[in-house]
């Protein structure tokens, strides 16, 4: 994982407002699983992501994605776009 | 050999825990006689029918009825066969005339149900490349038609217009887009807010579909729906109805005015590989949809049912899932699905029936009491209505 920017600490930051388990964030912490987040609370953290990097992550993507690294990463390819 | 229904087993087993206390099984009613659009015999006891989406109670008029008695006799009890083959009878076409006049449209093409038209229309517009531009609160129909056809599916949060309009400025500008709306959302009744959400897919260069299932035949001037009601229907591309809730039968159907129209007769898979309406259904169909033109009084009398219920619902106390009432249908919330179901076996024995919805039909995990009207109820069965819930009510600790 690309860390050479401040990518990762932003979403980092997006995600606490939604962190209601006050789980420990690193790359590796899974939505589904470690923060157990339901539909709703995935929709508006996505729709604060989008707003934050002026991109649009589709529920295509949204499946592909697990971890808070392959966020990360993938905002990061979606910026350069 | 692993178990391919071992991942419905944290289901089956919630099941088991709600029916081990003893409980009616909600999803599992038998309805043994039905007398008229708003009476029925569940479990040999008089039951007012108030959770089905007969709105405009045309499933017994006699024009109806007879135009389907006709239509078995004279063409037999089905088709065998596919629209694009051996399947399309005049009444089909019939149908479809009487949709393109009820609409003032100048396509129609008739599925052979609601979900089958979403599924096919959505897939058949929206491929790989396309966007479809979503409210979360869709129907599955929509999101089945999503998957379907491959399309890049974006969410938007439930009738948030700003949402709408940031994600599709996002789109790539030369990408084709649909976004996709309902008139009414079944599960809370409420309204989109149309005008507004079709400006602004109009103005990203989107095109547009509507499901209506829920408002034809009482909102609008027309009936048309609420695309009608807040006067963009000329601005919708599509809008995708249903024979099984006012019109009173089954099948589905999409309406346009789109020229190229015709030729998702040809490439739409729902729609070509699938057996067409028996006659009898078209027949029914299509009387229904041209009385449903005439239906001024029928629908003043279902707002003022509406209204009526939901005031009253209200003052015992009841929280519902909007301030005032917007369509036919009325959801009463509830704590949770023990309660929920507590209170639905308390209704059905008073002698009412009502739907039970619960997750994943419901957004935010919310259990719902849905409450559908009817034209034929009359003032003195809603009066019996809300008497009944009074009396669940309290028996069940829902309200004091």
């Amino acid at each position: 994982m690309n860390q050479s920017d401040d990518t990762f600490a932003r979403v980092e930051a997006l995600i606490e407002p939604f962190n209601k388990k006050g789980v420990a964030i690193t790359p590796d912490t899974r939505f589904q699983q470690d923060l157990e987040w339901d539909s709703l609370t995935v929709l508006d953290f996505v729709a604060s992501i989008e707003d934050e990097f002026d991109i649009l992550i589709t529920m295509n993507m949204q499946a592909e994605i697990e971890t808070v690294g392959q966020l990360a990463d993938a905002v990061r390819e979606l910026s350069k776009r | 050999m692993s178990d391919l229904l071992s991942k419905f087993d944290s289901l089956i087993e919630q099941r088991e825990k709600l029916l081990e206390s003893g409980v009616t099984d909600p999803f599992n009613l038998v309805m043994e006689r039905v007398e008229s659009p708003t009476v029925a015999i569940c479990n040999g006891k008089r039951t007012i029918l108030l959770g089905t989406y007969n709105y405009m109670g045309m499933t017994f008029d006699p024009d109806v009825i007879e135009a389907g008695k006709k239509a078995l006799e004279e063409f037999g009890s089905g088709t065998t066969g596919s629209r694009v083959l051996n399947g399309t009878y005049v009444g089909h076409r019939a149908v479809e005339d009487a949709l393109r006049e009820f609409y003032a449209m100048d396509h129609a093409m008739v599925f052979s149900t609601g979900y089958q038209a979403n599924l096919g229309i959505i897939s058949t517009l929206a491929g790989k490349d396309d966007y479809v531009v979503l409210d979360i609160d869709s129907h599955a129909s929509i999101y089945d038609g999503c998957a379907m056809g491959n399309a890049q599916i974006v969410p938007f949060r439930h009738n948030d217009v700003d949402a709408l309009e940031k994600r599709l400025n996002r789109i790539p500008p030369e990408a084709g887009k649909l976004v996709v709306l309902e008139g009414v959302y079944s599960m809370m009744g409420d309204v989109a807010p149309l005008k507004e959400m079709v400006a602004v897919a109009k103005a990203a260069g989107a095109m547009v579909l509507v499901d209506e299932a829920h408002s034809m035949g009482f909102i609008g001037e027309h009936g048309r729906g609420v695309a009608e009601a807040q006067g963009v229907i000329d601005d919708v591309d599509f809008i995708i109805g249903t024979f099984s809730k006012s019109v009173g039968t089954v099948g589905g159907f999409c309406v346009s005015n789109h020229p190229k129209f015709e030729i998702l007769r040809l490439v739409c898979r729902p729609y070509v590989f699938t057996a067409s309406l028996p006659p009898s259904v078209v027949a029914t169909a299509a009387t229904s949809v041209r009385k449903l033109m005439h239906g001024a009084d029928k629908r003043a009398h279902l707002w003022e049912n509406s209204k009526r219920l939901h005031g009253g619902l209200k003052k015992l106390g009841f929280t519902l899932g909007t301030d005032e009432p917007q369509s036919a249908i009325i959801a009463v919330i509830m704590p949770d699905l023990e309660t929920g179901a507590a209170m639905w076996e308390a209704l059905l024995k008073e002698g009412l029936y009502v739907n039970l919805a619960r997750p994943p039909a419901t957004p935010a995990g919310m259990t719902l009491l849905r409450c559908s009207l009817c034209a034929e109820h009359s003032t003195e069965q809603v009066g019996e209505i809300l008497n009944m819930f009074a009396a669940a009510g309290r028996a069940t600790g829902c309200i004091q």
